[in-house]
């Protein structure tokens, strides 16, 4: 089959799974999202009659009465109409709106990111790779380190040395508040400010496995018969390292993106709540505070959306980078 | 973390040929197939156990020790000192007697999803190579779709969903485990794929050996560097996806953990009150956890692929080699000098 048809499939497949985790996952969990409500309701002195708990009931949309595959049916329409609820929250905004206001924040600060560390990370595995078993190796361990360290715990490292410490970037927010948000040149300057620490947490923290993933796949190329040759030939290492070794060895690097990416977007999430930035990431901790359940399903549902539509991206230029993979399927 | 796992796809089956061809280019003895799988003591290794066998040894012996870390003094956020050695709590609890049985905590959990994970993947990977056919692709897609569904989102909408009460240990757990299993089956199904159609596996299966035979038998045992290596990243994901939950507050409750230790330091102002000792100490435990882990895989990744491994060989044998030569030449010319100075 046609490889990209394939991978359009696949997405496909992709999609339906998520919207029915979706869909699923308050139905089969144990808690009820009507009872926490109403038990929260009632903590607070208000009366709970049945009228209040069918109002509720209504407000989540889980009309319990329908059976489930029309639950579902009703689901898959509203979803396509981009309908995904009201927000508790942010009353009365719809979910979709609270999304649209924070999606861009959270796609700039952790594409920009994504894109350093990558570029970063690969650059210097290149290298790194390039003479094993030199001082250079010894970067590896250290970046290890850096893999291994919990993205909220470097935050937070990061806000005491540069917020608290020294002063040099704000630690909160993620814009002057003074100003309005819109495409001013001083309101860009502030958001870049504001948006420093938390980039350069997510680039600290991912650059490592890049860098990792790059070196064993450099390592790896050397020694093929293809690099002997080249060498043979008396090019010089500069051209050997750009256009035979690095090339070859950062098609895994591209093809590993789904996995890479997922973490990214994990990590930020925690990191957002750390700068209390006005991203998706804090909004969905907000919604699960605030028992906002179709503001969380909306945020999840969009965050899935979003790293299916990079990996279908990725995946579609890989088919060109490397046409062994079009050849295979 | 990004990336971890290495979409490189050599054969775990080629590494003992591989490693008997280096070894006898180096004139040595070539090994036996069973200690081509035991990683070689490198420094790296060396340091990455030690780091693993202190955090451990701390997280198990630790508790026994220390102070009640739930007593309450009246000495909040004292610097550390002799009585307490890395300070107190806001409410004057004893730092490092939390941090010891946080470390168990984190612990725990890391081994339970491990363990867990590991077996998830193990099933979907090996078994869905093993049938082939229809069983294959639906495994495969399975995971594949688990892989590219982001597992930390999913895990806070589900512990959303699930009452504190609830939320307990083994449900963290079992939602980690659901969420992190995907790359690695996708490994193992990987290299499964290539040891299934050897011969021997092949003239097992002839012989009229059980289905399960030859998977545990004849096939499990060269995966075990993969499992192994797929396990350690279980635990450093688990761990830190853990902690990552509890600082959220989404943590499984009534357990103690470096995560909920961290949830408790921020929300109790210990960044702006500069109290580092309450806040330094469980993310570096966890940090120089996760990079024990990783260096002891290195060490296994040296098997699964040997050509890190030759690489490291070659590059020895190319100093020694270097080595004998220069002291040949020294020798060489002093033999020089003194002839020299005799004629």
């Amino acid at each position: 089959m046609n490889y990209f048809l394939r991978k359009l499939g696949f997405y496909a497949i992709a999609l339906w799974a998520a919207l029915t985790l979706n869909f699923m996952i308050p139905r089969l969990l144990p808690g009820n999202p009507v009872d926490i409500l109403l038990a929260k309701l009632q903590q607070r002195g208000g009366i709970v009659t049945a009228e209040t708990r069918r109002a509720y009931e209504l407000l989540l949309g889980g009309n319990s009465d329908q059976p489930l595959i029309a639950q579902y049916w009703d689901y898959l329409v509203n979803v396509f109409h981009g309908d995904l609820g009201v927000s508790v929250t942010y009353f009365p905004a719809p979910v979709s709106e609270v999304i649209a206001a924070s999606l861009p924040w959270t796609i700039m600060l952790v594409g920009i990111a994504t894109i350093l560390s990558t570029i970063l990370g690969v650059g210097l595995g290149a290298i790194v790779g390039w003479k094993p078993g030199t001082w250079l190796d010894s970067l590896v361990p250290a970046t290890t380190l850096l893999a291994a360290v919990p993205y909220f715990w470097l935050a937070l490292i990061l806000v005491y040395a540069f917020a608290t410490t020294w002063r040099l970037f704000p630690g909160q927010g993620g814009y002057d508040v003074v100003l309005d948000p819109g495409w001013s040149w001083e309101f860009i300057g502030s958001a870049v400010k504001y948006g420093f620490l938390p980039a350069l947490t997510i680039v600290i923290a991912s650059i490592g496995g890049w860098l990792l993933g790059m070196r064993n796949m450099m390592v790896s190329t050397l020694s093929e018969d293809y690099i002997l040759t080249a060498e043979a030939k008396g090019l010089r290492n500069g051209k050997i390292l750009r256009s035979y070794a690095a090339r070859n060895a950062m098609l895994p690097s591209i093809a590993g993106f789904a996995i890479s990416l997922g973490f990214v977007v994990s990590g930020s999430i925690v990191t957002e709540q750390v700068f209390s930035y006005p991203g998706i990431g804090s909004k969905l901790l907000t919604a699960v505070t605030n028992n906002d359940y179709a503001l969380m399903q909306g945020i999840f549902l969009y965050i899935t959306l979003a790293v299916l539509g990079a990996n279908l991206v990725v995946d579609i230029l890989y088919g060109f980078i490397d046409p062994r993979t079009r050849a295979k399927s | 973390m990004t990336n971890l796992t290495p979409t490189t796809e050599p054969s775990i089956g080629d590494a003992p040929d591989q490693l008997a061809a280096v070894a006898g280019a180096l004139g040595e003895k070539p090994r036996s197939a069973l200690r081509a799988m035991l990683p070689t003591l490198t420094p790296w290794l060396v340091t990455g156990l030690t780091l693993i066998g202190l955090i451990a040894l701390f997280g198990i012996v630790g508790p026994f020790f220390v102070q009640d870390p739930t007593v309450i003094r009246n000495i909040g956020l004292t610097a550390p000192s002799a009585d307490h050695i890395m300070g107190t709590t806001q409410t004057g609890q004893d730092v490092f007697a939390q941090l010891a049985y946080a470390t168990r905590g984190s612990l725990e959990i890391g081994l339970l999803v491990g363990v867990l994970a590991t077996i998830l993947s193990a099933f979907f990977g090996i078994l869905g190579a093993y049938i082939g056919g229809f069983a294959d692709e639906a495994f495969s897609l399975f995971s594949n779709v688990f892989l590219v569904i982001p597992g930390l989102p999913l895990v806070i909408v589900i512990s959303g969903f699930v009452p504190p009460k609830q939320r307990g240990l083994w449900t963290i757990a079992v939602v980690l485990a659901i969420t992190g299993w995907a790359a690695s089956s996708r490994v193992l199904r990987a290299q499964t794929l290539s040891i299934r159609n050897r011969d021997y596996v092949n003239a097992a299966r002839v012989s009229g050996e059980r289905s399960f035979r030859v998977i545990a038998v004849e096939i499990l045992p060269n995966l075990l560097p993969v499992l192994a290596s797929q396990f350690v990243f279980a635990v450093i994901a688990a761990i830190l996806a853990e902690a990552g939950l509890a600082f959220l507050g989404l943590g499984a409750s009534n357990s103690s953990t470096l995560g909920t230790m961290l949830f408790y330091a921020q929300n109790g102002f210990a960044l702006p009150l500069g109290a580092w000792w309450w806040f330094i100490p469980p993310g570096l435990i966890i940090a120089l956890f996760g990079t024990g882990l990783s260096l002891i895989n290195f060490s296994i990744d040296e098997i699964i692929n040997p050509r890190l491994k030759n690489a490291r060989l070659y590059r020895k044998r190319n100093k020694t080699a270097l080595r004998n030569e220069a002291a040949r030449l020294t020798s060489a010319a002093r033999t020089g000098k003194t002839q020299r100075s005799a004629s």
